[in-house]
């Protein structure tokens, strides 16, 4: 048992909190969302340069091997700094679907790009009626000579407008809940029949909704078993689940960081609002929320190496069933003791709290993941 | 970072497991499960049976009986004798003011206290609230007076947790009333037995009998009964205090109970099915569940970092550990209460002994739930703990 960062994940966490540290103050981000695509190719360029984009993928396939932890220190720092660029839709969960379900000539076509920073994807998985279940598919594949042709309504795509590969479900057989018949695929963003309807998203962010009319793809467009795919987006967005616990730690690190600072140098009646109990033990619950959230970010990051395919799937739920929770009380609490000044969006701490909504609400919020862990028959 | 277990680790702790089998009394066990109290002479001979094994006093050094065992084997002792469960070692002996006889006491206090410490040949009692020094415990006012070769002690201490069992007490008395409040305090320890002490017992709103109010009129104690130095009493109590961090959270106890509640909500029935069915209420013991998960890794967490960097910096998280396991050990009781509903009403006026064994132990599930408002009470209340992380860990 051992919680310590090793020699080389130190030196990741450096390299990265230095990076953003010099190009991600709360003013930059400001002009990066100003650019085209809402946000900073250049700093996306910086972070492909540290190896940062190529962390999760295999040697052999021209990344670094490395694990579940690392991918953890990362997005934590991302979180940090609320950074736009697209580190979740491309390397996480486009990397995931190709680590875990792309062939050989899959990986070799697509990784390379996204080490070295030149492609971005996104995940076109949401429907309009299927909320948070990954079973539910009504986007349909159906097969035409070798390859396949899909027809359907994404939401919300993450990075959506601006990538350069989708990964799309649909279903290839049975009715749009059955468990069976889900298939994921690789299309290209400008495939015939692709139109993309972007906008920006609450928390800074950009998504699209994605309209697929008869897009033709090859047969080599399908990740994994194109009949049964579920399992494999399963365990994909699950590892984007417990990326996006430690982004949300991350925010609720740097909240809780501003409130206690206002607290010190905000005076009313004559003395620092810090010095009222009222406020102090307010800051002392958010700390409590903050370190259950990080033990559960830990948790759900070690349970990757979890032999139970069960066992994990419920870790990552209890996780997101507390970052849910502290990220709401976190997020709240910190408005309230900034008071006006956190109303505006002018200061940074009403920002952490738009993206600590918006991952509550993303892949499950906190009554689904109650629900599987509840279904699961519990943790003790 | 990696969340097992060694090999070791893991051949440990079957080796306690199977210890606690063997070894604890069946009839200890159960009134435990059940929530009986357990009489003094059941404990004692409970731990005796754990001083023989030699883990009677595990944490403390080797020279004095201790086990050397890692931080790691602590808590998984711990979590293994909770979950059992079986009484856990007298903390007023073990864990409070034994440390503080071996830290500071001299020679001859060490020979003469620790053994019969580790062996309960002594039961010990704490002396620290008064009635009117609470939270704000420096200002206690039980006063000794130096008299030739000894201290004349008067004045009154409460909330004294099984005094009524107890052959010694280790007490905050002061000793300059001139001092600064925190700097006039002496830590002295005494015979229960002596002439001039009187303790009267405090019934608790469950019925139990385990606190008491102690008064001190004119008692006599030998000064060689001083530990450590006149007037530093203080900082040995702040050491006391410190010196138990991790077992505060009682993730073990916790654990414990939430089996009790998943055994009860599937014999008791509601609309024709068991409780356990129940979707709500399922959801609601999923939710606690979780926060106990989250605890035992912030606990962990602490422990990990106790046994590679040392005690000497406590890990911020560690304040969390009282208020997390405090609110979850209520919470718990609270469930329990849920699942037997109206059949908590009836009240076994022998409750406290455990006596009345005609009495179903459903009986004793209310008594536990009013009991353990205690928790987030006692060992320094939520509210001091919450004004602990705002001076120490946040700065404010």
């Amino acid at each position: 048992m051992d919680f310590d960062l090793s020699e080389e994940q130190r030196l990741l966490k450096e390299s990265i909190d230095g990076l953003l540290t010099d190009s991600y103050d709360f003013d930059a981000r400001k002009k990066y969302q100003k650019e085209k695509g809402g946000w900073s190719k250049a700093v996306w360029g910086k972070l492909a340069e540290q190896g940062l984009l190529g962390l999760p993928f295999a040697e052999a396939d021209g990344g670094f091997g490395a694990g579940a932890v690392e991918t953890m220190i990362v997005m934590e720092a991302l979180g940090k700094a609320l950074v736009l660029e697209p580190y979740l839709a491309t390397v996480v969960i486009g990397g995931g679907f190709l680590r875990h379900g792309g062939s050989a000539e899959q990986k070799a076509q697509h990784i390379p790009g996204i080490i070295d920073g030149s492609k971005t994807f996104a995940f076109a998985q949401l429907e309009k009626n299927s909320r948070y279940d990954l079973g539910d598919v009504a986007t349909s594949a159906k097969k035409k000579g070798a390859g396949w042709v899909i027809d359907g309504e994404k939401f919300v795509v993450l990075n959506g407008e601006n990538a350069d590969t989708l990964i799309v479900t649909a279903r290839t057989k049975g009715g749009q809940r059955d468990k069976t018949g889900i298939g994921v695929f690789l299309v290209p963003a400008a495939a015939k029949g692709v139109t993309r309807k972007g906008y920006p998203t609450q928390d800074g962010l950009h998504a699209a909704d994605i309209t697929l009319t008869g897009v033709e793809v090859g047969a080599d467009a399908a990740i994994g078993d194109p009949e049964n795919a579920l399992p494999l987006i399963e365990r994909v967005v699950d590892e984007a689940r417990t990326a996006m616990c430690a982004e949300a730690v991350g925010a609720m690190d740097e909240s809780l960081k501003a409130t206690v600072e206002y607290l010190k140098t905000r005076k009313q009646f004559g003395v620092p609002i810090g010095s009222f109990q009222t406020l102090q033990h307010r800051a002392a619950d958010m700390f409590v929320a903050l370190e259950q959230a990080r033990s559960m970010s830990m948790f759900a990051t070690m349970a990757a190496d979890f032999d139970s395919a069960k066992e994990r799937a419920t870790a990552v739920a209890a996780a997101k069933v507390q970052i849910g929770k502290s990220g709401k009380f976190i997020g709240q609490q910190s408005i309230q003791l900034h008071g006006g000044i956190g109303m505006t969006q002018e200061a940074k701490i009403g920002h952490y709290f738009k993206r600590l909504t918006m991952i509550e609400n993303t892949f499950g919020d906190t009554d689904y993941h109650l629900r599987r862990v509840t279904d699961a028959g519990g943790l003790v | 970072m990696d969340l097992a277990f060694s090999k070791e680790e893991i051949a440990f702790r079957e080796e306690v497991r199977a210890f606690f089998r063997d070894n604890v009394p069946p009839e200890t066990r159960r009134k435990m499960v059940e929530g009986r109290h357990l009489s003094k002479d059941e404990m004692v001979a409970w731990w005796r049976i754990l001083n023989k094994k030699g883990w009677g006093c595990s944490h403390w050094p080797k020279e004095y009986g201790g086990t050397g065992w890692t931080s790691v084997q602590h808590y998984i002792f711990n979590e293994e004798l909770q979950m059992h469960p079986a009484p856990a070692p007298l903390a007023f002996g073990v864990s409070m003011v034994g440390p503080v006889i071996y830290t500071f006491g001299n020679e001859a206090q060490k020979k003469q206290y620790l053994p019969r410490i580790a062996n309960v040949d002594d039961w010990w009692c704490q002396g620290f609230s008064e009635p009117g020094s609470g939270s704000d415990l420096a200002s206690l006012k039980t006063k000794a007076e130096r008299k030739g070769d000894k201290y004349i002690i008067n004045g009154q201490k409460t909330w004294t947790t099984l005094a009524q069992h107890a052959d010694m007490i280790f007490c905050l008395c002061r000793t300059d009333t001139n001092a600064k409040k925190q700097m006039g305090i002496s830590f002295i320890v005494f015979d229960m037995k002596s002439k001039g002490v009187t303790v009267r017992p405090i019934e608790t709103i469950d019925g139990g009998r385990e606190v008491n109010e102690v008064f001190f009129d004119d008692v006599e104690v030998p000064v060689e009964n001083l530990i450590g130095e006149e007037n530093k009493g203080w900082d040995y109590a702040k050491f006391l205090l410190g010196n138990e961090r991790t077992g505060i959270a009682r993730v073990g106890v916790s654990k414990e109970r939430l089996r009790r509640i998943k055994d009860l909500a599937s014999k008791v029935e509601q609309n024709g099915k068991p409780v356990i069915e129940d979707q709500g209420f399922r959801e609601k013991l999923a939710a606690c569940e979780i926060e106990l998960k989250a605890l035992e890794l912030t606990q962990l967490r602490v422990v990990a970092d106790e046994g590679k960097h040392g005690k000497g910096k406590p890990n911020p998280a560690s304040s969390v550990l009282k208020i997390k396991g405090s609110e979850i050990q209520q919470t718990t009781t609270e469930l329990l209460m849920e699942v037997i509903g109206p059949f908590a009403a009836p009240y076994d006026i022998h409750g406290d002994d455990g006596s009345n064994e005609t009495m179903d132990w459903t009986a004793q599930i209310a008594p536990s739930y009013f009991n353990n408002r205690k928790v987030s009470i006692y060992g320094g209340s939520n509210e001091i703990q919450r004004n602990i992380i705002t001076k120490a860990v946040l700065g404010l």
